[in-house]
């Protein structure tokens, strides 16, 4: 496997870059927080972005996607980091189309997969019951009803959870085995609560009351939901790995701008050792989650048996590393950094939830620790 | 077949008629690195018949030219010597400074006519070479080295003193850094010299570690006639010559970093501190060992990227900094980590195995690392400088 970019991916990337910079800069999702937008997104841009081809970017051709794979969808969430983009990229265009690209019949790949990759209906994945990410604790249950199934149970903070137009959820079956279920979310029995998050993203608490699904909700093409899930959450960490690292690498290359600048002293800030040392620990460690952030990607796509260990790696450091990046660069900006005018505290804020999200880097610590045998 | 792959199993089968089983195996102590030289003593027939074989083909300095006595290899086929002989955990066959420092340095500043002497003896283990460095009053700051070299006509007469040079006792040359034109400003006074430790008026003392070993030493030149033509480079240009040195010596100590052979978690399975299921006990220290690996991958897959963008032109530079950073700075508190879960076995100084002490030998040396061949603080101020561009300093 290659670290370096083959001139396709450089294209993708020069073109998603330039297209946020235009489209969604940070001061879009300042926008989007100011106007209490409730689905977290801006659907003119996610049609823009359809148009572009990114939407089915892990979507095979024959559903209308283009099927460039997961380290394409990675360097686009990079360079989403860098403007702090709100989509549904993630939750739709990666956990949702991979699930379905996985685990879905035929049936279901040809009617949902190209509503994914056309932007025409959003998709979000409910997985967590719990604070803190823990797929292995499932307790919402999908039984058995006739042909179909009752679907009871709670899900908590999902992500894009409150724009979404059709869900899909991890609910226990009467085996106790995981299974995943297209759930449409005007369904009766659905019931969503909005909870503005840190980040200015739209997650949702969503309640399942005895919901009524026809027995094709369940994507069945595999018998092991566990497995598929694995798979999906998988793919999920490591574009979101990519993510953070493009918040990482945007805060501190903001802060090295600033500091390059700001003069107090009679001199630029830039020239204190104090602060040039821990710029350049950044760096450092900036490079290093890069370098996992790539690998882990490029196994997904090229060794997938190899690949958890990478992700869960990736997930951490990038987590830890986009945490520290944000947290220093409001430091290193002084008072000015604390204000919400500035837009140095929305990198922050955003490195949280998404450290959070899918697991942090305590959570990829304990799954490093669980792969390698100790 | 592709040519590479003709060529693995072509190495694959070479190795297996030509590496004796007993250097197949873990290095276990000091004593079982081959250093070569004039004074070196082989501790078994196998180690001397296994650097004779790898130098004949060359594969000591698997990418330098054949006609200076390496392989001659591409870069994609000194990688594949190098996983063919980790797949048999073959050992190096021979470890020196003239193969990480003084051989890069000789083969882009030397003369041809250096280059086809000095370079041979290094990869056939025959000479070993010892860094003159660091003075006493110059250390971190060491454009400020006050050994000198007086002209005279057809030599210099060197007199000074290094400090920290390690193994200088057991070494045949040494490659100095020496002032030799007093007036020009600091950095373009040096001169590089190749200086034969036989010579008169070059002596040494040893200095004891904190590791209880006593691998470096003080190094005094007396009155020393260095010939000119044993400098590297021109007269005054040897900053150049020391600073390319470095980046190689640096890219070398951080390469420690990925050291695999201390491992934390054998080291709780040896002093029993793992639970029924194989895991290591104390959750809080698994979970720090955990982090480890994942700043372990995480330099891994960076040294990887680094090369692959050497590859294709990007160029190494200042990154050497990085990884000697963070290397060294990652073998540190695997030592640490290595510590606490041998536990109160870990403390062990002497035993009766001549192995009973190294753990805790291994930790106090590993302090080193961040100091010599640069402070970490040194590669900071490099990279803020070098890399981010800050002002000032
Ligand atoms: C919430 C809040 C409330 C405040 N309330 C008040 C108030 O009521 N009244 C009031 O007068 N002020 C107040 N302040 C201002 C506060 O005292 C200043 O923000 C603080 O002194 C830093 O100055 P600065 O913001 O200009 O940052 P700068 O001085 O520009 O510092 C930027 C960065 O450079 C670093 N730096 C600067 N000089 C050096 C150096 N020599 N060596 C190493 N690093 C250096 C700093 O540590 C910092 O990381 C408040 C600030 C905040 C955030
Ligand atoms: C085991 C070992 C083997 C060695 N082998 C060799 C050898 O073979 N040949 C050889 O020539 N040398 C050798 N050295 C020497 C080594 O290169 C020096 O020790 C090193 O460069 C530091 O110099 P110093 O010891 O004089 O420390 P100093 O330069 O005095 O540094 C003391 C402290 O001050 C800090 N400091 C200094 N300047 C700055 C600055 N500008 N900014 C911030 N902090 C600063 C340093 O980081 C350090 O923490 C060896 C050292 C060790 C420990």
């Amino acid at each position: 496997m290659s670290y370096i970019l083959s001139e396709e991916e450089q294209m993708l990337r020069d073109s998603a870059q330039a297209f946020l910079a235009e489209k969604s800069p940070v001061s879009e999702l300042r926008r989007l927080r100011d106007e209490g937008c409730k689905d977290g997104f801006r659907h003119a841009i996610w049609k823009d972005m359809a148009d572009m081809g990114w939407n089915g970017i892990v979507i095979p051709e024959e559903y209308g996607g283009v099927d460039m794979g997961f380290t394409a969808a990675g360097l686009i969430l990079q360079e989403m980091g860098r403007t702090l983009a709100a989509t549904p990229f993630l939750a739709s265009s990666v956990l949702c189309a991979t699930a379905l690209r996985y685990g879905g019949t035929e049936g279901q790949k040809s009617e949902h997969l190209p509503k994914i990759a056309s932007g025409e209906k959003v998709y979000a994945l409910a997985v967590d019951e719990k604070a803190r990410h823990d797929a292995s604790h499932i307790e919402t249950r999908a039984r058995k009803d006739g042909n179909g199934f009752r679907l009871s149970g709670q899900k908590r903070h999902v992500v894009c959870g409150n724009g979404a137009d059709m869900l899909i959820v991890a609910a226990r079956m009467d085996d106790d085995s995981i299974g995943l279920f297209l759930v449409d979310p005007e369904t009766s029995g659905v019931e969503r609560t909005l909870r503005r998050s840190v980040d200015s993203h739209a997650p949702a608490n969503i309640h399942f009351d005895d919901v009524k699904l026809d027995g094709d909700a369940l994507l069945s093409e595999t018998e092991d939901g566990s497995a598929l899930l694995d798979l999906v959450l998988d793919s999920g960490r490591a574009c979101l790995a990519a993510e953070q690292l493009g918040i990482a690498e945007e805060a501190f290359s903001r802060t090295l701008d600033y500091i390059k600048e700001r003069e107090q002293f009679g001199q630029k800030i830039g020239s204190f050792q104090s602060l040039q040392h821990r710029a350049a620990h950044l760096l450092t460690e900036v490079e290093m989650t890069q370098s996992l952030v790539i690998k882990a990607l490029r196994q997904l796509d090229e060794a997938p048996s190899q690949a958890p260990l990478w992700i869960a790696a990736a997930k951490a450091k990038a987590t830890r590393v986009s945490r520290l990046s944000s947290a220093e660069a409001i430091q290193m900006h002084g008072g000015v950094g604390m204000t919400d005018e500035y837009e140095i505290g929305f990198f922050y804020k955003r490195a949280q939830a998404a450290g959070e999200f899918l697991g942090d880097d305590a959570w990829g610590a304990g799954r490093v620790a669980e792969l390698s045998g100790y | 077949m592709s040519d590479l792959e003709s060529f693995r199993n072509d190495v694959r089968d070479w190795l297996e008629a030509n590496c004796p089983d007993s250097m197949r195996k873990p290095m276990k102590s000091e004593k079982d690195i081959c250093w070569g030289g004039k004074r070196f003593e082989f501790s078994s027939g196998d180690q001397k018949a296994w650097l004779e074989r790898m130098a004949e083909k060359g594969w000591t300095c698997p990418s330098w030219p054949k006609e200076y006595g390496g392989g001659g290899l591409s870069k994609d086929e000194a990688q594949i010597l190098k996983e063919e002989m980790e797949r048999i955990k073959a050992r190096p066959p021979l470890i020196s400074f003239g193969i990480w420092m003084l051989g890069p340095a000789l083969l882009k500043y030397g003369s041809e006519e250096q280059k086809r002497h000095y370079l041979p003896q290094i990869t056939r283990g025959e000479i070993r070479w010892a860094q003159g460095y660091s003075e006493p009053g110059a250390g971190s700051d060491l454009a400020a080295l006050r050994t000198k070299g007086d002209d005279k006509g057809d030599h210099w007469v060197v007199n000074g003193q290094k400090v920290w040079t390690s193994y200088a006792d057991e070494c045949d040359w040494i490659f100095a850094l020496v002032r030799t034109e007093p007036d020009a400003p600091k950095h373009l006074g040096i001169s590089f010299l190749l200086i034969d430790m036989e010579w008169d008026g070059v002596s040494t003392k040893p200095i004891k570690l904190i590791s209880g070993k006593s691998p470096f030493c003080e190094t005094f030149f007396d009155d020393v006639k260095v010939p000119k033509e044993n400098i590297v480079h021109e007269s005054g240009r040897g900053w150049d010559v020391a600073k390319y040195l470095l980046s190689h010596e640096r890219a070398n100590i951080a390469g420690g970093g990925s050291g695999a052979q201390m491992n934390p978690v054998a080291a709780a399975h040896k002093s029993g501190e793992v639970d029924e299921n194989g895991r290591v006990a104390d959750p809080i220290l698994r979970g720090d060992i955990a982090r480890l690996t994942i700043d372990a991958l995480a330099f891994e897959t960076t040294l990887q990227r680094i090369k692959d963008q050497a590859d294709g032109g990007q160029g190494v530079g200042a990154k050497a900094s990085m990884l000697k950073y963070y290397g060294t700075e990652l073998n540190k508190r695997r030592h640490e980590l290595n510590m606490s879960a041998l536990g109160s076995d870990g403390l062990l100084w002497e035993g009766e195995n001549p192995e009973d002490g190294d753990p805790a030998r291994g930790w106090l040396r590993s302090r080193a690392n961040s100091i010599e061949g640069g402070t970490s603080e040194i590669q900071l101020n490099i990279l803020a400088k070098r890399v981010l561009e800050l002002p000032g300093g």
